[in-house]
């Protein structure tokens, strides 16, 4: 059974009807036990980041999510879903506006880094259309990438070392990482041998469909680069839109489930990870 | 690169599609849903559903449309016309809807877009500007309401920027000088908001042939262009009008 989460922001028909349509036996909870049995998790990506959080942890959700990834269930982040994933939002968080605020909304922190919005301008200080909404392509990670959002990791993917996300995410924050304690979570997952971080378009989500296909994109706010980029889209600046921890947890940008023919297939894709684990 | 949108629109009352669909192979051509399906598989960026139905009876069928959409489309929608308070949103966007239009009602009260941003993201809101050019100035148009019907004296283009600075996701911007006159976009006008805002622009309202639609994006340096009735009547396809946007250089998803 394939748990997607339900943390009352919104209609999450089409994630459920777009899995079962894939073959897989999916059905929305918010009931944090069921999350905790379930074969697989798919995290939906409706309302805010801080939101999202609050309703999560009041349900014990958080951690039972957690859980799943850490015992390897395969699990699938879907835009905010992805977000998620990562240690911190600034999205709806008090103060957002307030770049020095240490009161950012606390992620799974599955991955390391802080969740923000899209830059105002690019790379040569030109404005360009927010949110970042319509059909849009793939493509490899450039990594480390030159100009992009946030190139400040360090970049030993490639090397066959493990990656030490806590470093990485020290280095992205320019800060020490007190999230769980904040957060009232456990530790973060800790990463035992090397990830299986794939710098390729090598990732199972994407078996299949080639580099140039367009996927749905509505976003406003984007994910801190790392080496647990798998795929990168641009518009005017260049940011993660697939994300992996080892073999069995996804997160992606864009919407699967309003991706016609092309996110149908990256959701047959899961199902069959998820059959396969 | 982020392509450049297609967008069929729908007239939808009692639950139907209406203003003539000639569709053939339809089973049933004035049901929404199966019109939608049709223009995915015409590689359609996505739909929007507009209810010109008034009362609020006819709201629950339109409810409904939007629910039966969420679990049998495979691409986003938005459904459009007459909303008016946020309350009206959350029951569009709880049946699953991906966006909602706001057009009077953002006019008549501004924070309506605020409030609705703020409670959905800005993603989820486009405001729908009626726009119309003022007599004697090529480059001032005025916003209309009500279905075209009311004269505001508001300036579309810094009703626009506003409507953007309260979080408006998208501006959907329609010509009442061109809508039925298959005479192609008002490109003066679509530039004119394009350039002064920083959220995408959909250009609407008269379109009658292949070139109008590489206009819009060319010359009225739109993001999304809209049509209806050359879709509907099956003159053109989604298909044959992205292959020529296409062949005019534009990124599109084909």
């Amino acid at each position: 059974m394939i748990a997607v989460v339900d943390y009352h922001k919104g209609n999450l028909k089409s994630v459920e009807r777009g899995l079962i349509a894939a073959g897989g036996d999916a059905f929305v909870t918010d009931d944090a036990a069921a999350i905790a049995r379930a074969d697989a998790v798919v995290l939906p990506g409706v309302g805010a980041f801080a939101d999202a959080s609050a309703t999560m942890r009041d349900l014990g959700q958080m951690e039972a999510v957690r859980d799943r990834i850490a015992a390897g269930a395969p699990f699938l982040g879907i835009c905010l879903g992805m977000h998620l994933l990562f240690e911190e939002g600034t999205e709806g968080a008090p103060d957002e506006d307030d770049e020095t605020s240490t009161h950012n909304a606390p992620g799974l922190a599955v991955l390391p880094g802080v969740v923000a919005a899209m830059p105002r301008t690019d790379a040569e200080g030109r404005a360009y259309k927010v949110p970042h909404v319509g059909w849009n392509t793939l493509a490899p990670p450039a990594y480390p990438a030159e100009g992009s959002v946030s190139g400040a990791l360090p970049a030993s993917v490639g090397s066959g070392g493990a990656v030490d996300l806590h470093q990485a995410s020290s280095a992205r924050a320019g800060q020490p990482c007190g999230l769980s304690v904040r957060a009232g979570l456990p530790e973060r997952l800790e990463v035992d041998g090397p990830p299986a971080v794939q710098v390729d378009f090598n990732c199972p989500l994407f078996a299949g469909i080639p580099a140039g296909e367009y996927f749905y994109f509505t976003h406003s706010y984007i994910a801190p680069s790392g080496p647990f980029v798998v795929a990168e889209t641009a518009h005017s600046v260049t940011f993660p839109c697939a994300v992996q921890y080892r073999d069995t947890a996804f997160g992606v940008q864009f919407h699967p489930e309003k991706s016609s023919d092309a996110g149908a297939a990256v959701l047959r894709n899961f199902v069959s990870i998820v059959k396969g684990a | 690169m982020l392509a450049k949108r297609v967008i069929p629109c729908m007239d939808v009352k009692d639950g139907r599609v209406v203003k003539g669909v000639n569709f053939v192979n339809l089973r049933d051509a004035g049901d929404p849903i199966e019109l939608a399906q049709r223009y995915d598989e015409e590689r359609a960026d996505e739909v929007i559903f507009l209810d010109i139905t008034a009362t609020s009876d006819d709201r629950a069928t339109t409810v409904d449309l939007a629910s039966r959409a969420s679990e049998q489309l495979h691409l986003p929608y938005c459904v459009g016309g007459g909303f008016r308070s946020v309350a009206d949103i959350r029951t569009m966007i709880a049946a699953g809807a991906d966006k909602v239009s706001v057009n009077s009602a953002a006019v008549a009260n501004p924070d309506l877009i605020t409030q609705a941003a703020a409670a959905f993201g800005t993603q989820a809101i486009l405001v729908a500007v009626d726009a119309k050019q003022v007599a004697g100035n090529p480059n001032k148009w005025e916003v209309y309401t009500h279905g075209g019907r009311t004269a505001t004296g508001i300036d579309a283009v810094a009703w626009a920027a506003e409507a953007a600075r309260r979080g408006a996701g998208e501006i959907l911007l329609t010509s009442m000088d061109r809508d039925g006159s298959r005479d192609g976009f008002d490109c003066a006008l679509t530039r004119a908001v394009a350039r002064t805002v920083n959220i995408p622009v959909i250009a609407s309202g008269g379109v009658g042939k292949l070139e109008h639609f590489a206009q819009g994006v060319i010359e009225g340096e739109a993001d999304a262009v809209l049509a209806a009735s050359v879709f509907h009547f099956g003159e053109l396809t989604v298909r044959q009008v992205k292959e020529h946007m296409r062949a005019q250089g534009i990124p599109v998803r084909l």
